[in-house]
């Protein structure tokens, strides 16, 4: 493909879940998906797209589909496209509250549990649980983020009652049998290791240390294989009373459902949970543009270069104007500054962007190059520069018009599919964007003027603070040079 | 049976439908997937719609069935070198200036290279339609090239090629599995090529591929969305329609010879700390095989890697829990031979040989003992659902139709997949597993881990 790789963790987790080849790189996904390794097509189509952060400082054209707010008699709000062009449904939920907040010396809780809540509950054991799961062909999938739980259900309408069902018993009553839970550590366990492996995995875990310290930002999502240790059931059992409630739970649903059937599903579903989640305790993350250089060896004939700096909020006025500057810097697949300067001009990568990463407690502009060892100074003094023209000049009009025309005219691109669809719902809820959101958005991005971006472009980029990761072996780079911790 | 409304009528047909579809016995004609509309230009371009109006967008595609299985020797990365090209204009647009008048319309676009085939594609809104179409069908003929820009384009391909294989021991050891398994077809040669033989690429060499194989009797148009058939006639005759057919070369690729040995290829590296075992067998492709074999080895795949009740899911990660991960793959669309694949990596405090000993007793399982009749109803049942969830996802319709049609089949064929598959019988799934499973046609690969000192 001629475009840039995948563009965040999210999405090339994705990429390499199709890639069996590739050792467990989402263990969970692996066991339910097909092996087309091998067709480079497929995994060339699938790096290109979309993610949840493009997703939502994205413009949104009015009518393209309409947005129903539905309220259960049980108090479950749940926002609804409805659809019945097929006979499918598709549930995205979020509890607000993620990784950043598991214990100390139990890191990696979240995600522990995201993997085994659906491994029995109720009067099923994780082998019942699973194997009505697949002979209904119902796809129930759980996942922690930083700041979120996401849960994701899709099932066809015949089996729609039961789907629900299946997904409150994961909520309400997850078991934690001792076999899954062994099992489940040990594909977590494995994944880690698997990770110790991959350039990625490692630049993008150095980068955020480097740049949270203290911060819960910092911790790995997956933990060690020592915190996982020290992770009981009990720990999972507390984990899920605490966190799944009706306070934090922000549900999106499209395709084949009325309202009124909505509404008693939610309900059902949802009304049972305690109603209140524990409280949320994460700092604000403190953040220093003090322009370090990390080198971590890796004998690899390309390095993997990763940078990042203090970035923007979600709720910040100037989020537009930040999110158009990026778009014309390294954020706009073909045209962006960065891939000119970077590979069209010089062939010296094949990826390179940049992107930002607004987060609860802290907001971060990002980027990765991959280029051979041998001109990673080169790429890193020009990607510095365009920080810096881009910091001193602003983009010009010419550029702005066309970043606006792109982000006003691509949105319904996005409507790819009901999962996207029901994504975007999710999405719109947690940072209170309001149900009319699709309908605002490219006026949003419209009232941004030259004076905006340059603003916001001087506030944020600091070419000579960005923090920088470099894995491999690379000419000619100074830096503070740091082994790879193993996982395992 | 895809609908054009947003909102059905009501909600009766879908009950029936989904009624129809899950009927095991006979019976009615089980449903279809796209239900596409097909028609050919006279300059041989092959049209295929699926309206979908969901949102106001369209998804616009030629495929040429060209792919790298179609290099000459010493050619390797040529095809998936020109798609990059494609990118760098032709008589009439400078280079970039294509993808430039995509973002301006607010579409993403890319491209996509396999053995068989090569594709382009643009999503935009649908009132664009004719824009992309317009400058698509100009680089069918129109491509211009000039050293000064394919040079460094070369370079960006090599970047590609370190981050996909260089990097990566697992993707390093699969293209050695892939040499191996391939005793002389083309499909031996990795996509991407080998590093020496791309940095031999040159403009010469990349236009005379595209003069020798573009053309729009070598070509698929897909265009899904909201659109209709007489729509895109309309437009495809206007745009495609003045481009003139030529000869192109057959697609007579070498052949495998008989195989009588199995092999093994191990990767040792120190960069390995999560071992993993897989096991390759040469296997019919839709073109390529017996009536119904192909449709056995799908189901055989479900019943085996098909998620977490699956047979080596089930075996070697939970019952005996000697493995984090276990799976079997299959991709009957390939022009040629393709592949059955099995895969497990050792959870940790486990050997990978263990596992690869756990793999081949299954193996054994269902070359002597066969397949159970309630795994092959709860196998079809779940790939029927599959063919419903495959009609949401905008992008799925055209890459599933380009893909077969690349590989040589028909729509009435691809249209027709749910009855195939419902048809299979338990016999035909151990008939199918006895014919491809075969130590000598196959290829085990370890990825090992190499202690440093």
């Amino acid at each position: 493909m001629t475009g840039k790789a995948q563009r965040n963790v999210k999405a090339q987790r994705n990429v390499k879940a199709l890639c069996n080849v590739k050792a467990l790189c989402n263990v969970k996904a692996q066991r339910n998906v097909k092996a087309p390794r091998n067709v480079k097509a497929l995994r060339n189509v699938i790096g290109g797209f979309v993610l949840l952060l493009s997703l939502l400082a994205g413009p949104f054209s009015a009518g393209a589909v309409e947005v129903e707010r539905v309220v259960s008699p049980g108090g479950i709000e749940a926002w609804l496209v409805e659809d019945h062009t097929n006979p499918i449904v598709a549930l995205e939920i979020a509890f607000r509250g993620g990784s950043s907040l598991d214990p100390i010396g139990k890191e990696g809780l979240a995600n522990f549990a995201a993997g085994t809540i659906d491994e029995g509950a109720g009067e099923l054991d994780s082998r019942g649980f699973q194997q009505e799961l697949n002979d209904l062909a119902i796809t129930l999938r759980f996942s922690a983020g930083t700041d979120n739980f996401n849960g994701t259900l899709r099932t066809l309408t015949e089996n729609r009652a039961r789907a629900f069902e299946l997904l409150r018993l994961a909520l309400s009553e997850p078991r934690f049998d001792e076999e899954p839970v062994a099992r489940i550590r040990a594909q977590i366990v494995a994944s880690i290791r698997a990770g110790e492996e991959d350039p990625d995995v490692i630049s993008s875990r150095t980068l955020r240390e480097a740049l949270f310290g203290e911060h819960p930002y910092a911790r790995r999502r997956e933990g060690t294989p020592e915190t996982l240790d020290t992770i009981a059931p009990a720990d999972l059992r507390r984990f899920a009373t605490e966190r799944f409630a009706r306070d934090n739970l922000i549900v999106g649903v499209v395709g084949d459902v009325t309202p009124e059937e909505l509404s008693d599903l939610l309900d059902s579903t949802f009304a049972g949970l305690p109603e209140r989640a524990a409280p949320i305790q994460v700092a604000e993350a403190p953040l220093e543009n003090d322009g370090t250089t990390i080198l971590v060896d890796m004998v690899i004939p390309q390095s993997v270069v990763v940078f990042g700096q203090r970035g923007i909020m979600r709720a910040d006025p100037d989020y537009y104007a930040a999110y158009m500057m990026n778009h014309i810097l390294g954020g706009g697949s073909f045209s962006s500054r960065l891939y000119q300067e970077v590979r069209e001009k010089r062939g010296l990568a094949y990826s390179v962007y940049s992107f930002l990463n607004p987060m609860e407690h802290a907001a971060l502009v990002q980027g990765r190059v991959a280029t051979q060892n041998g001109r990673v100074a080169e790429s890193l003094d020009l990607i510095r520069a365009e920080w810096r023209r881009m910091a001193e000049e602003g983009p010009t009009h010419e550029e702005l018009e066309h970043a606006r025309k792109f982000l006003t005219g691509s949105f319904p691109l996005r409507l790819s599919s009901s999962a996207a669809i029901a994504g975007m719902l999710v999405g719109i809820q947690l940072h209170d964007l309001g149900i009319d959101y699709l309908d605002r958005r490219n006026d949003l991005i419209d009232m941004i003027t030259l004076e905006d971006v340059r603003r916001v472009a001087r506030r944020l980029l600091d070419p000579e603070g960005l923090t920088v990761v470099v894995v491999g072996t690379p000419d000619g780079i100074e830096g503070v040079v740091r082994e790879v911790t193993p996982g395992g | 049976m895809v609908r054009p409304q947003r909102r059905a009528p009501s909600w009766r047909p879908f009950l029936l439908f989904v009624f129809l579809l899950f009927l095991t016995s006979g019976g009615p004609a089980v449903a279809k997937v796209f239900d596409p509309e097909v028609f050919t230009l006279d300059n041989g371009l092959q049209v295929v719609v699926v309206t979908n109006r969901r949102a106001p967008i369209v998804t616009h595609m030629v495929w040429y069935k060209v792919g790298a299985a179609d290099e000459a020797p010493g050619e390797s990365g040529l095809a998936h070198f020109l798609e990059h090209l494609m990118f760098k204009g032709t008589e009439t647009l400078g280079p970039g200036e294509f993808s430039r008048i995509v973002a301006e319309n607010g579409g993403r676009e890319n491209a996509f290279t396999s053995w068989d085939y090569t594709g382009y594609f643009q999503s935009v809104a649908s009132d664009r339609l004719e824009i992309v179409m317009e400058h698509e069908a100009d680089r069918m003929t129109g491509l211009k090239l000039t050293d000064e820009i394919v040079l460094p384009e070369r370079e960006v391909v090599r970047e590609e090629r370190r981050s996909r294989v260089g990097n990566d021991p697992g993707s390093q050891l699969f293209e050695m599995m892939n040499a191996t398994l391939y005793l002389n077809h083309p499909y031996r040669v990795p996509v991407i090529g080998w590093d020496h033989e791309i940095s031999a690429l040159n403009t010469e060499s990349a236009l005379a591929f595209y003069r020798r194989w573009y053309a729009p009797n070598n070509a698929i148009l897909i265009v899904t969305g909201d659109v209709d058939a007489a729509e895109v006639r309309r437009l495809a005759e206007k745009h495609y329609g003045p481009i003139a057919a030529k000869p192109v070369p057959a697609r007579a690729r070498p052949t495998e010879p008989p195989q009588h040995a199995a092999r093994r290829v191990i990767l040792k590296s120190p960069r390995v700390n999560q071992p993993n075992v897989s096991i390759r067998y040469l296997a019919p492709s839709y073109r390529t095989s017996n009536e119904g074999e192909v449709y056995a080895l799908q189901v055989l795949e479900e019943i085996l890697g098909g998620g977490s009740s699956s047979r080596l899911y089930r075996s070697l990660v939970v019952e005996q829990g000697l493995a984090a991960a276990a799976g079997a793959g299959y991709d009957a669309d390939r022009y040629d031979q393709s592949v059955f694949s099995f895969f497990g990596s050792p959870r940790p405090g486990h050997e990978v040989d263990e596992v690869e000993t756990a793999l081949r007793a299954e193996i054994e399982r269902v070359l002597n003992e066969g397949v159970e009749a309630e795994e092959v109803a709860a196998a079809k049942k779940r790939m029927m659902a599959g063919a419903i969830y495959a009609r949401d996802p905008l992008g799925a319709a055209p890459r599933i139709i380009g893909g077969a049609l690349a590989a040589g089949r028909s729509i009435d064929e691809l249209e027709a997949w749910p009855e195939r598959i419902d048809a299979v019988s338990v016999e035909q799934v151990n008939a199918a597993a006895r014919a491809v499973l075969r130590d000598e046609r196959s290829v085990t690969g370890l990825l090992l881990p190499e202690p440093t000192t």
